[in-house]
């Protein structure tokens, strides 16, 4: 994503418009996809090649706020269970999915780089440390 | 003590959003000095004698790197500070970014010098989003000081929010990304210096190797050179985690020894193992933790994961595993079937279903993997597997079926 000004050489390419995409959207809709297979004047397979390579272009609806759950060896080592636990039963759901009322999706995630504070999660771009079951409603309260 | 503070000597003093509060400090005093004063050869040649190595793992000579890309000819150049830091257990990065975004700017306009780049990028990696804002504000006060407009060229700073993986902190891959395809590394030679982003040549490198350069630029290569052992000069920056009482980022004159490190600042207590440089890290038993952390020895990126006797050491090898087996971009076969049959067999071992031919297929797969995997991700993530099977072989026969 280009968070500064921008560079006349990257910023039309093919992965910052899918995020742009995403962005509008919450996820790559196909019609979106084929949209910009066509606009570009290439294969809708090179769109798909490159959405299905990154996580964070799902091409799925995701919930309003995306929970990513820290399941690496360092948080692990640090309970992480009874919290991921917590949050599924809080949630309803389970990971890789999204509530019925379209407020909240949850994943488990790979070393999200706050091992200092685990076991950790994501909500959306805010991490959330040191966590328990008990801090797991509080906080997920505060986005209800 | 051997804690020394260098590369993390601004950070919780000065204020991250207030680039006053870096020049208070001297900050970007390293940069005039620089520039006019040093011509670009002579800045590369100060950089060489430090003797400074890449701090993301992969212990690269910065200042060569440095000439290949001056030597290059390219209409114009690039540098990359790469903070996709993505190895497990690793927070350093994110923590300098954090308390001291400054000094990495710094260090990306000397290295402009140096090269002759025009441009650069700071990219993050996707999970950072909650920094991109200081670093852009960051960026932008320094814009606004004029602190980049040297003699003659002056550097724009583009700040980037990757979208990919683990695999994206690998520097062709993470190239790829930013070019807007699949990240997944590219065959090399060429190397970055030569043809990096968009075929232009290159220099990119870790956000702690480059909070060095100011450092050495201000003070000179001699003494940096007066720090740390023969092969690995200055000081490193370790995140330190798992089973520890103090976990956090400490960093240490080279060649301290990982006891200092876990015990005494990390407070470790009833140690069993250390990995050191994340999920492919070596291992490093509790009888071995004397020794000197240096590119001699075992050093890596600066993960550093503590576990105590109360672990299974199948059971974090599996789960090391599985990291690997999804974080594979799965480009080449050995990298991308190893870890998947590799993660299957440790399930199956810690399991209490695995058999004795099985620890003999972890030793075939990881000598395949590490000899014909085509980049780091497929030719380092046996390395734990072997370190384990070699100092606790006993604790996987326990798990075996007879």
């Amino acid at each position: 994503m280009l968070a500064g000004r921008n560079d006349a050489r990257l910023e039309k390419n093919l992965l910052v418009l899918l995020e742009r995409t995403r962005d509008v959207y919450g996820y790559i809709p196909e019609h979106a996809l084929t949209g910009l297979a066509d606009q570009l004047g290439i294969r809708a397979v090179d769109v798909y090649a490159i959405a299905t390579f990154y996580r964070a272009l799902p091409l799925k609806p995701t919930g309003k706020h995306v929970i990513k759950v820290c399941r690496s060896v360092p948080c692990y080592l640090k309970h992480n269970r009874p919290v991921i636990d917590a949050v599924e039963r809080e949630l309803g759901i389970s990971p890789g999915h999204t509530g019925d009322d379209g407020l909240f999706s949850l994943e488990l995630v790979n070393c999200i780089g706050a091992c200092d504070k685990a076991p950790a999660m994501m909500i959306d771009d805010d991490v959330f440390g040191d966590l328990t079951p008990e801090k797991v409603t509080e906080i997920l309260g505060r986005y209800r | 003590m051997p804690q020394k503070s260098l590369v993390l000597r601004n950070c919780g003093v000065i204020d991250p959003q207030d680039v006053d509060s870096y020049l208070a400090r001297g900050g970007f005093g390293a940069l005039r000095r620089v520039q006019p004063g040093m011509t670009p050869a002579r800045v590369i040649e100060e950089v060489k004698r430090s003797g400074l190595r890449g701090r993301g793992g992969g212990g690269f000579p910065t200042g060569l790197k440095w000439e290949q890309t001056a030597r290059s000819p390219g209409e114009r150049k690039y540098i990359i500070c790469n903070a996709s830091e993505g190895e497990v257990g690793a927070f350093k990065d994110r923590y300098i970014l954090e308390k001291d975004p400054f000094m990495v700017i710094e260090g990306m306009a000397i290295a402009a010098h140096a090269v002759g780049a025009t441009k650069a990028y700071i990219y993050l990696r996707s999970e950072y989003g909650h920094i991109a804002g200081l670093l852009m504000n960051a960026v932008s006060q320094v814009e606004q000081k004029g602190l980049l407009d040297g003699c003659g060229q002056s550097l724009d700073i583009e700040v980037w929010l990757g979208t990919g993986g683990y695999v994206c902190g690998e520097e062709t891959a993470l190239m790829e990304s930013l070019e807007g395809r699949r990240g997944e590394p590219r065959a090399r030679p060429p190397f970055p210096p030569s043809q990096g982003l968009l075929g232009f040549p290159t220099a990119i490198n870790n956000v702690e190797t480059l909070m060095n350069v100011p450092w050495i630029a201000a003070n000179g290569a001699d003494g940096f050179c007066s720090l740390g052992t023969s092969q690995s000069r200055g000081t490193k920056v370790f995140s330190v985690s798992g089973d520890v009482e103090r976990p956090g980022v400490y960093e240490l004159e080279m060649g301290t020894s990982l006891r200092e490190l876990v015990e005494e600042l990390a407070l470790a207590g009833d140690v069993k193992m250390v990995q050191v440089g994340g999920a492919s890290g070596r291992i490093v038993p509790a009888d071995k933790m004397d020794v000197r952390l240096s590119y001699e020895t075992v050093l890596g990126a600066g993960p550093v994961i503590v576990f105590d006797r109360s672990r299974d050491v199948v059971d974090i090898m599996y789960r090391t595993m599985e990291f690997f087996a999804e974080e594979s971009c799965g480009k080449c076969a050995p990298c991308r079937e190893g870890t998947q049959a590799m993660m299957e067999t440790l399930g199956r071992i810690a399991d209490g279903r695995g058999v004795r031919k099985d620890l003999k297929a972890l030793e075939q797969l990881s000598n395949a993997m590490m000899l014909t995997s085509s980049c780091g991700l497929g030719q380092a993530a046996p390395v734990p597997i072997i370190d384990s099977l070699r100092y606790f072989g006993e604790e996987y026969d326990a798990h075996i079926r007879p």
